[in-house]
């Protein structure tokens, strides 16, 4: 019998040469490193833009920063214009605005993660909710003007501070409401727990308990909501604030032109008051061909970005406390 | 000897907590919640009912029955001359468009119905190839006209951010140490905090004068510049989503990468990437739909000029200006706009369009994260 050959050989074992194994790694490494110096370069292009515009807008509007400019009504001559106009319209937009947006979102949080059970009527307020937060503010100009302009025109007086505040309200309200249920949630249940074992009712461990712990994350979430809200041009400009306002709402005439008191004392004439704020004003400047305008627009950027940049940093001092705490 | 404890007279003194007041309060802390829970849908509703309220009265605006009055008068008057159905077509072009019905005794003519006139209305939106809703005749309402400016500022904003965002987010999630981390998000979260009137301001008056040096043939108002400083404002956006996408991607699937030899990037590009997609795709989604929807910059630097839809391609020109849709609605807030007027109701068919374009693409943003999400539990 002939021996024959087996047909399933074992196949010579074949042993990779050091370069093969390697799979060139000199060259995938060259890649490697450029792919890394290519992430760096993109952080750093991001960075440098927002170095540009903080560079430009100081350099062009330093100059004009002074006590004047401060404290000026708007002018046909750009070095006799100033922002105080614009000035008193954010501020009572700031104050008006979380008097409405505060309770609304917070107890609209409260309503989703502490009383509400998992009903249809729940999830449609969630995915409306995210819905909200995605639709351009432009278009929430358009609901201000045909829903407070125009409809509640008996009660808000038309184009006013009243309709533009609940406006924004209406803008912020799915911050507010996002930031609530982030810092509810993160309130331990051991809290919850502990407060119903000791007879609480869910609305008295709420108020006692839970709320205090989230009220910081809250408070975050209404300063960011809130800086949010005096950024905002567009929906203002469609329901209609005014580009030129030489007063400022309210009835404090005089020096310092804005008073808090002004919304016990005479209510009507702050809320029915027409108005504009700082980023109309300084749209208002930069569409305007002449460079001093231009220099007034930078000088009133700096000052809004100054008021952004202190909110901001409260919020994240908040933050910071809100999360030592619960670590 | 033990002491005697007696028991109270009556325990139920020692302990009777006023429950039926507290659970009153709780009913109503609960409806009020209810209730701020509820203006959330009010909005949405409110939003919505205006936009389609005013979008209706917009397309059944007599304008339109007058204008394909006119427009079928050959049909009409089929013996009559041309000279003569101009005449007659100026005679209606005279008549008050609200008063058409009762006026037609005196061209001898029965109206179109206004029906008819809705449906001309939306055919007109839809084919016209001119946007001059303003112009006192020979007025064309082209949506296209927009949406197109509105696409190219959001094509050359794309261009910009995708790339950088996403590059931002692998730097952050991958490579950046973590102190170094620690001071970049604020910074991102600077750039996005930025009011979109300074980015305008930006884009105007900075970027436009710089390329103009590189580009000659560049125009004050650009949707080149207006597109580069959008897409800067919203790589904050891209880059936070796809960072959380990507550091949602657990650590086995890097370590079992490098244990197949792949370098860093080839782990990142192979298998980290793909992991993330579904995060960073709806991340482009959302960024798009924010940057269709964004005004400032755009009305600032982009122009007023509705370009027409026509062989001199103007409307996909980045160097001449353009007119996007949001820029559109602030034009006509700016000129006040009496209410009720042709002006007014535009916009709010503009915002339509608008509202439309942007909810699609969100909702497409939520259904694609649904549909592709790798789950790893």
């Amino acid at each position: 019998m002939a021996s024959s050959q087996s047909q399933f050989s074992t196949p010579q074992p074949t042993v990779a040469t050091v370069s093969e194994f390697a799979g060139n790694l000199p060259q995938r490494y060259l890649v490697d490193r450029a792919f890394r110096l290519a992430t760096w370069v993109a952080t750093a292009i991001a960075i440098a833009v927002l170095g540009w515009l903080l560079i430009d807008v100081l350099s062009q509007g330093l100059g004009r920063l002074s006590w004047q400019f401060l404290t000026s009504f708007p002018s046909r001559r750009p070095e006799d214009a100033g922002i105080i106009g614009a000035l008193a319209g954010t501020f009572w937009v700031m104050i008006i605005v979380p008097i409405v947006a505060f309770p609304i979102g917070v107890g609209a949080g409260l309503y989703l993660e502490e009383f509400s059970d998992d009903t249809w009527f729940s999830r449609l307020i969630e995915i409306n909710i995210n819905n909200l937060a995605g639709v351009p503010s432009i278009i929430y100009g358009l609901l201000g003007l045909a829903a407070f302009v125009r409809i509640m025109e008996p009660i808000t007086g038309g184009r006013t501070v009243l309709a533009g505040a609940l406006t924004l309200a209406l803008l912020v309200l799915p911050i507010i409401i996002v930031a609530t249920r982030e810092a509810l949630r993160a309130v331990p249940e051991g809290i919850r727990l502990a407060g119903l074992a000791m007879g609480g009712s869910r609305w008295q461990v709420v108020r006692d308990h839970v709320l205090p712990a989230a009220l910081s994350g809250i408070l975050t979430g209404v300063i960011l909501a809130l800086s949010r809200a005096i950024g905002e041009t567009a929906p203002l400009i469609t329901i209609g604030a005014l580009t030129f306002v030489p007063f400022t709402p309210g009835c404090t005439e005089n020096f310092p032109y804005f008073n808090p008191l002004d919304l016990v004392r005479c209510p009507t004439d702050v809320a029915q008051s027409p108005f504009t704020v700082m980023p109309i004003q300084i749209f208002n400047w930069i569409s305007r061909p002449q460079q001093a305008f231009h220099e007034n627009g930078a000088a009133a950027i700096i000052v809004l970005l100054v008021m952004l940049v202190l909110m901001n940093s409260v919020a994240i001092a908040l933050r910071s406390r809100f999360q030592g705490r619960r670590s | 000897m033990p002491t005697e404890f007696s028991s109270p007279p009556d325990k139920s003194s020692l302990w009777r907590p006023n429950r039926s007041s507290s659970r009153q309060v709780e009913s109503i802390v609960r409806i009020v919640c209810l209730i701020f829970a509820g203006i959330s849908i009010l909005t949405t509703l409110g939003i919505v009912l205006s936009l389609i309220f005013e979008t209706i009265d917009f397309f059944s605006d007599p304008f339109f029955r007058q204008a394909l009055w006119i427009n079928r008068l050959p049909d009409l008057l089929p013996d009559a001359s041309e000279a003569q159905i101009q005449a007659v077509g100026e005679q209606i072009q005279a008549l008050d468009p609200t008063q058409l019905s009762s006026a037609s005794q005196a061209v001898g003519l029965e109206p179109p119905s206004p029906i008819a006139g809705f449906f001309y209305a939306i055919t007109r939106f839809f084919t016209d190839r001119r946007w001059t809703p303003l112009f006192a005749n020979d007025t064309d309402f082209g949506i296209f006209v927009l949406i197109s400016a509105t696409l190219m500022t959001t094509t050359i904003a794309l261009i910009v951010a995708v790339p950088l965002g996403l590059l931002i987010a692998i730097f952050l999630s991958e490579y950046a140490a973590p102190k170094l981390r620690q001071v970049l998000k604020p910074v991102l979260e600077l750039l996005a905090g930025v009011p979109s009137v300074v980015f305008g301001y930006f884009a105007l008056l900075t970027v436009t004068p710089f390329l103009q040096q590189l580009i000659p043939s560049l125009q004050g108002f650009n949707a080149l510049s207006a597109g580069m400083v959008l897409g800067v404002s919203i790589i904050p956006l891209v880059a936070s989503l796809s960072e959380d996408a990507i550091n949602a991607v657990p650590q086995d699937l890097r370590q079992g990468a490098f244990a197949m030899g792949a370098t860093k990037r080839e782990a990142i590009q192979a298998v980290v990437l793909p992991a993330a997609l579904s995060g960073i795709v709806a991340s482009i989604i959302l960024a798009m739909s924010r940057a269709i929807g964004e005004t400032m910059i755009v009305t600032l630097a982009a122009g007023q000029n509705p370009q027409p839809i026509n062989g001199d391609l103007g409307f996909i020109n980045p160097f001449i200006p353009v007119m996007t849709m949001t820029a559109f609605i602030v034009q006509v807030s700016l000129g006040d706009a009496p209410f009720g007027s042709l002006a007014y109701k535009t916009i709010f068919a503009v915002g339509m369009a608008l509202f439309l374009i942007t909810l699609t693409l969100n909702i497409v943003s939520y259904w694609f994260v649904r549909r592709f999400r790798e789950k790893y539990d």
